[in-house]
């Protein structure tokens, strides 16, 4: 690990499992400031989960999650929401409040946070819209949105506190190819323009690929690989060749584990 | 054997959730009530809700309100008449009224009217990851969207509660006076000697605030712990419905007890 302050966010040790299933298991994670770092692995991983964890959320089983130096699951709860007002996230569907219109939304947090005047809050709000293309769609409510451009409009809200990072849950998810390529550049010019740090969950392994600076690959609670796009396509990992390339069978099996096949045939009594 | 153990293992696994859920609710209720103080430095809000909750319920209040009132005004007087008291009708339609169906039925309406709305509100909004949303924005849902709805709940019961009974004195009067003949000056004047302010009123009032927290506190509970998708949702609004007005109902006799038992 190099300097420390040069690693915004950290896990050490962090366990989690929901019921009997143990969903993270001893991991241990750094992001750079002001990278783009991805987390990918098969649906059920647990992917979203880890951000739920490092937004203070979820508190895990055991282990730590540091964020720019504060543990952050031993924060009070006023401290907790201090540190989140640094950080963005991104829900997979935009969660913008539907009972208010784009304008509103992206108001909303500087409203409850500030006491700037309307005057100045309206200049801030439309200069997000404008960096996510969508200034001329204030008056629109949620849902006269598409997705892409309500993920749009959910980015300028994540951005409007001027975060230190923003979480991605599934940017990519159920996009067509011109919104996808349009947030796959702001997600990039964003972090580039802004000085944030980005955290991205995804299976869209060519977008996230694409724009990521550190990749980690996760697959049954473990960190299966890490490293640079690059990196990953020629590691010796079997997993990360599987996950990289979408191959149905190799060490994620295409079958739920079962019993012997003929067995199961030739003895089978109940269903 | 088998089955009994069984049966006494779901009761004792009900029983428990039932206690579980009856905690969370009263944490909840905790997290709602530290939120209201804020409240008052936000007062838009909370009059956001009280149009949604209030205002917007009106409506079947008012309706609901003349047809009960009419209904007591033909009843009181078939069977005052008998008994050639048909001068009384106006103390019997107000009693009723302020005592007993004003608070009993307006809390019932506005279970099925204001609480499932609320419930499927805030159910959607906890589905559709708004409420997740707000955490992570640092702004907390329950002093955000919980506690003024809850307050609204709060003060816009009693308000229609007594919308309620007047309307309900004018759909008595206007069937015993208007339509069958009782005297107008004894229509109201009876009333005016008969109906105290403490013991009736009042006790009326304190009724319908009882009601008030009782169907938004589970209202705003039930969405806030539904299980975030259309089913549970669903599900949610129906028991706001149901449990909410048992609850009114269980608690009216109590308060009924305690108020009107014994002198």
């Amino acid at each position: 690990m190099s300097n420390s302050s040069d690693i915004l966010v950290s896990t050490r040790g962090l366990s989690f499992s929901r019921g009997s299933r143990q969903i993270f298991d001893d991991i241990d994670i750094d992001i750079k400031r002001g990278s783009v770092t991805a987390f990918m692995g098969p649906s059920g991983t647990g992917k979203t989960t880890l951000l739920r964890l490092i937004g203070g959320q979820l508190r895990p089983d055991s282990g730590k999650v540091l964020v720019d130096g504060e543990e952050v699951h031993a924060l009070k709860r006023a401290q907790l929401y201090q540190l989140r007002k640094r950080m963005g996230m991104l829900f997979q569907n935009g969660a913008l409040l539907t009972d208010m219109n784009v304008y509103d939304n992206v108001a909303f947090p500087l409203r409850e946070h500030t006491d700037l005047p309307e005057r100045l809050i309206r200049d801030l709000v439309l200069m997000k819209l404008h960096a996510v293309g969508l200034r001329g769609a204030r008056k629109l409510m949620p849902s006269e949105l598409s997705g892409g451009m309500a993920r749009r409009v959910a980015l300028a809200r994540a951005i409007a506190l001027d975060p230190m990072m923003i979480m991605y849950d599934e940017p990519f998810t159920g996009q067509d190819p011109i919104s996808m390529g349009v947030l796959v550049n702001l997600i990039r010019l964003l972090n580039d323009a802004l000085g944030l740090t980005s955290i991205i969950v995804s299976h869209d392994i060519a977008e996230t690929a694409a724009i990521a600076d550190d990749i980690y690959l996760l697959s049954g609670g473990k960190v299966v690989a890490h490293g640079s796009a690059d990196e990953l396509k020629q590691s010796g990992s079997e997993w990360a060749k599987q996950f990289i390339e979408g191959l149905p069978d190799g060490p994620v099996p295409f079958h739920y584990p079962a019993e012997d096949y003929a067995h199961d045939l030739l003895n089978g009594g109940a269903a | 054997m088998k089955s009994v153990m069984d049966s006494l293992q779901s009761l004792g696994h009900k029983g428990s959730g039932f206690f579980e859920r009856l905690g969370r609710a009263s944490i909840l209720f905790y997290h709602i009530l530290a939120g209201v103080p804020g409240l008052f430095l936000r007062y838009p809000l909370m009059i956001q809700q009280i149009y949604s909750v209030g205002v917007l319920s009106l409506l079947i209040i008012v309706v609901s309100g003349l047809f009960v009132g009419m209904v007591l005004g033909l009843q009181g007087y078939n069977t005052l008449v008998d008994f050639g008291a048909e001068e009384s009708l106006g103390v019997v339609v107000a009693l009723s009224l302020v005592r007993e169906l004003g608070p009993v039925v307006t809390a019932l309406l506005f279970a099925g009217r204001a609480g499932s709305a609320l419930t499927a509100e805030i159910g959607l909004m906890k589905a559709t990851e708004q409420l997740s949303a707000m955490e992570m924005m640092a702004i907390d849902p329950i002093r955000r969207v919980l506690a003024p709805r809850f307050l609204a709940g709060f003060f816009s019961m009693p308000l229609l509660a007594a919308i309620f009974s007047a309307v309900g004195v004018i759909g008595g009067y206007i069937v015993g006076v208007g339509l069958l003949g009782v005297d107008d000056g004894a229509y109201w004047s009876q009333m005016q000697a008969k109906v105290d302010l403490h013991e009736d009123i009042y006790n009326g009032v304190i009724k319908s605030i009882a009601f008030g927290v009782i169907v938004t506190w589970i209202a705003v509970f039930e969405g806030y712990d539904a299980v975030p998708t259309s089913e549970g949702v669903s599900r949610a609004t129906t028991r706001t419905v149901v449990h909410s007005s048992l609850a009114v109902l269980g608690t009216d006799f109590i308060l009924t007890a305690l108020m009107f038992g014994e002198h």
